[in-house]
């Protein structure tokens, strides 16, 4: 809470195209390192993601995605580098500390509550209350209502999320960031395991985010070619570094996949295949 | 009781329009056909209710001549008492994929310390008395956080405590029991436990009020969170080590005023209030057949209420029936197991239901 950098001197008016013209970048992280015991996870990020853009964040399983994600966040703390959001650098003490900055997560393994219903999962930790109680009327109708405006079918918001399909949760856990007034997403593997119209969907909601441009996001993919279209440009992370980074339009589904096989051929080289 | 329920989960919160404007429509013609089925099997309390009855009956028809004598229901109500009190923090606990095996030797430990503060240093009852349940509180804050600053399990953590407490207890008392203090004689010990009926009442409101607050506050949602999904909860900025410890100190603060209430009752300060071990059981226990199950992510405060009952109606009938006390371990046993197994079944019923 010492910097407010929500408030930095920039420009509100993004760029109606996507990509802020130069301008300071909503998220920047230089040189993050990080190590778990013996497992280097980061060797030397740096990576961007300006106003407004949609970020393709793509590498190969163990490449290190999830851990730069969960730093981002302010879940993991870095062993090294420095943050800024909005050009102002931050030291991101908790997830808390990271969502009070706009920064927001959707994560793979879903943060939703199986035992909960579907719009107390939706504001989970930021409920309405009427001290001392819980406003669940409020709170069932704002979901209904934020639910249907982004096309997510769920027929009763007060279900248990454990009662839904993985297509819905996933659906809901996108949902409910958006909702909480994200100014950066970071969505970790959005598609993961979700039938081709819920994935559809799920596009579809990024495209309309883009469109309105008051959102930065960052995808993390491991199937790119499925993301690569709503996609503004693309980093390729390999053995904890930024290998790759090229706008969508300066690359296709095949140059990234012969990177990626690249990689695969020179580890197979070095060591058997697990 | 069983309306109260409803109300409270469905609607506490709002009094407006409930539940049938947002039926869609070709459920509500499907709804008076379900609604009774599923009602049983949404609501785990609902099984532990018909238990609950159905032993009534059965001892009202061993013993007809006594059993719903005035003195038999006043036996009953202050048996389940002070497990109940006991049970609703272990419930908060449970949901929590927590344990407290100390709460029991706190409901000895603290009416000792009411004991002195009255006694020994003249404190007004009052203060007094809100003075040893901070101290109980704070025994449960220890136990939160060797929990969960220092990684221990809980059942470990807390069974050391059981141990440390009993010593403190027994060290500071000498082993010998205390009068309650002048002070504290008249109406100030009949509210508190020596009425007939205040034990249950005090147990009523608790039982109400920790219902409302696992339901309707937002501390009962995180409880909820924490013990469902500890990862998702956390990623979600809920302080995990925080709810824990409150949950902690809850569970223990409840223990010393059910001790308090034992105390007030039986008209003696003694050290063996709790029986040792046998308050805690009782009131894990009374959690179990209550429909909470140990895995965390859900439980109720209700069914722990009606679980202590169903364990007092046990005791009590089958004294009544003149069984002897050994007998009734091993059928209050078996109670527990059987009840253990149908709550697996049931909650796999539920979670196969309407999807």
């Amino acid at each position: 809470m010492t910097d407010t950098p929500t408030t930095s001197p920039v420009s509100a008016a993004p760029a109606s195209g996507g990509v802020a013209p130069n301008g300071v970048d909503a998220l920047r992280a230089e040189h993050i390192a990080k190590r778990f015991g013996a497992l280097t996870a980061l060797r030397d990020v740096n990576l961007r993601l300006g106003k407004g853009e949609v970020l393709g964040l793509i590498g190969d399983n163990g490449a290190g995605k999830s851990t730069l994600i969960k730093i981002l966040c302010g879940f993991h703390k870095p062993d090294a580098g420095r943050i800024f959001v909005n050009g102002e650098e931050v030291t991101l003490r908790s997830v808390d500390h990271a969502r009070s900055l706009g920064i927001d997560t959707v994560y793979q393994d879903l943060a939703l509550i199986n035992e909960l219903s579907v719009y107390h999962n939706m504001f989970l930790n930021r409920e309405v209350v009427r001290w001392p109680l819980l406003n669940n009327r409020v709170m069932r109708r704002q979901a209904k209502a934020h639910l249907a405006d982004m096309g997510v079918n769920i027929p009763d918001v007060t279900v248990e999320v454990a009662k839904l399909s993985g297509g819905q949760r996933q659906a809901i856990a996108v949902a409910r960031s958006v909702y909480s007034d994200a100014k950066i997403l970071l969505l970790d593997e959005p598609l993961a395991a979700m039938g081709a119209k819920e994935g559809a969907l799920i596009l579809d909601l990024v495209s309309d985010l883009k469109r309105r441009g008051d959102v930065s996001i960052i995808i993390i993919a491991h199937n790119y070619a499925q993301v690569l279209p709503v996609c503004d440009r693309v980093n390729l992370l390999q053995h904890g570094e930024i290998t790759l980074d090229k706008r969508t339009s300066e690359t296709s589904a095949e140059e990234l996949t012969d990177l990626v096989v690249a990689e695969y051929r020179a580890a197979r080289r070095n060591r058997q295949p697990s | 009781m069983s309306d109260a329920v409803q109300v409270t989960t469905e609607t506490g919160a709002s009094p407006g329009p409930p539940a049938p404007a947002a039926s869609p429509g070709w459920r509500a013609g499907l709804r008076p056909v379900r609604s009774a089925g599923d009602w049983f099997l949404q609501r785990r309390e609902a099984s532990v209710l018909l238990v609950a009855v159905a032993l009534m009956l059965y001892f009202y028809t061993q013993r007809p001549d006594v059993f719903f004598e005035h003195s038999n229901l006043v036996n009953i109500a202050q048996a389940t008492a002070p497990t109940a009190i006991v049970a609703v923090g272990i419930v908060l606990l449970l949901i929590n994929g927590e344990i407290d095996l100390s709460a029991g030797v706190v409901a000895a430990l603290v009416p000792f310390l009411f004991y002195f503060g009255v006694h020994d240093y003249g404190i007004p009852v009052i203060l007094s008395l809100i003075l040893s349940l901070v101290i109980a509180a704070g025994f449960g804050f220890v136990n939160g956080f060797v929990r969960t600053y220092f990684g221990v399990p809980s059942f470990v953590a807390t069974l050391g405590t059981f141990f440390a407490i009993r010593g403190i207890m027994l060290i500071i008392s000498h082993a010998y029991p205390s009068p309650i203090p002048e002070e504290a004689k008249g109406g100030f010990q009949k509210w508190l436990g020596q009425g007939e009926w205040s034990g249950l009442i005090w147990a009523l409101i608790i039982v109400a009020l920790f219902h409302v607050v696992l339901t309707q506050t937002r501390w009962g949602l995180h409880t909820i969170s924490v013990g469902g999904n500890p990862v998702g909860a956390t990623e979600a900025g809920i302080r995990a080590s925080r709810i824990k410890i409150g949950n902690f100190m809850i569970a223990s603060t409840l223990g010393g005023f059910a001790g308090l209430l034992e105390a007030f009752r039986i008209n003696t300060i003694d050290p063996n209030i709790g029986g040792g071990t046998s308050l805690i059981f009782n009131a894990i226990a009374a959690a179990v057949i209550g429909g909470t199950a140990l895995a965390g992510g859900s439980g109720t405060v209700i069914g722990a209420l009606l679980g202590a009952l169903v364990l007092a109606e046990l005791q009590n009938g089958f004294n009544l029936m003149q069984f002897d006390q050994n007998t009734i371990f091993l059928i209050t046993g078996i109670a527990i197991v059987v009840s253990m197994v149908a709550n697996q079944y049931l909650s796999r019923l539920r979670r196969a239901g309407r999807t």
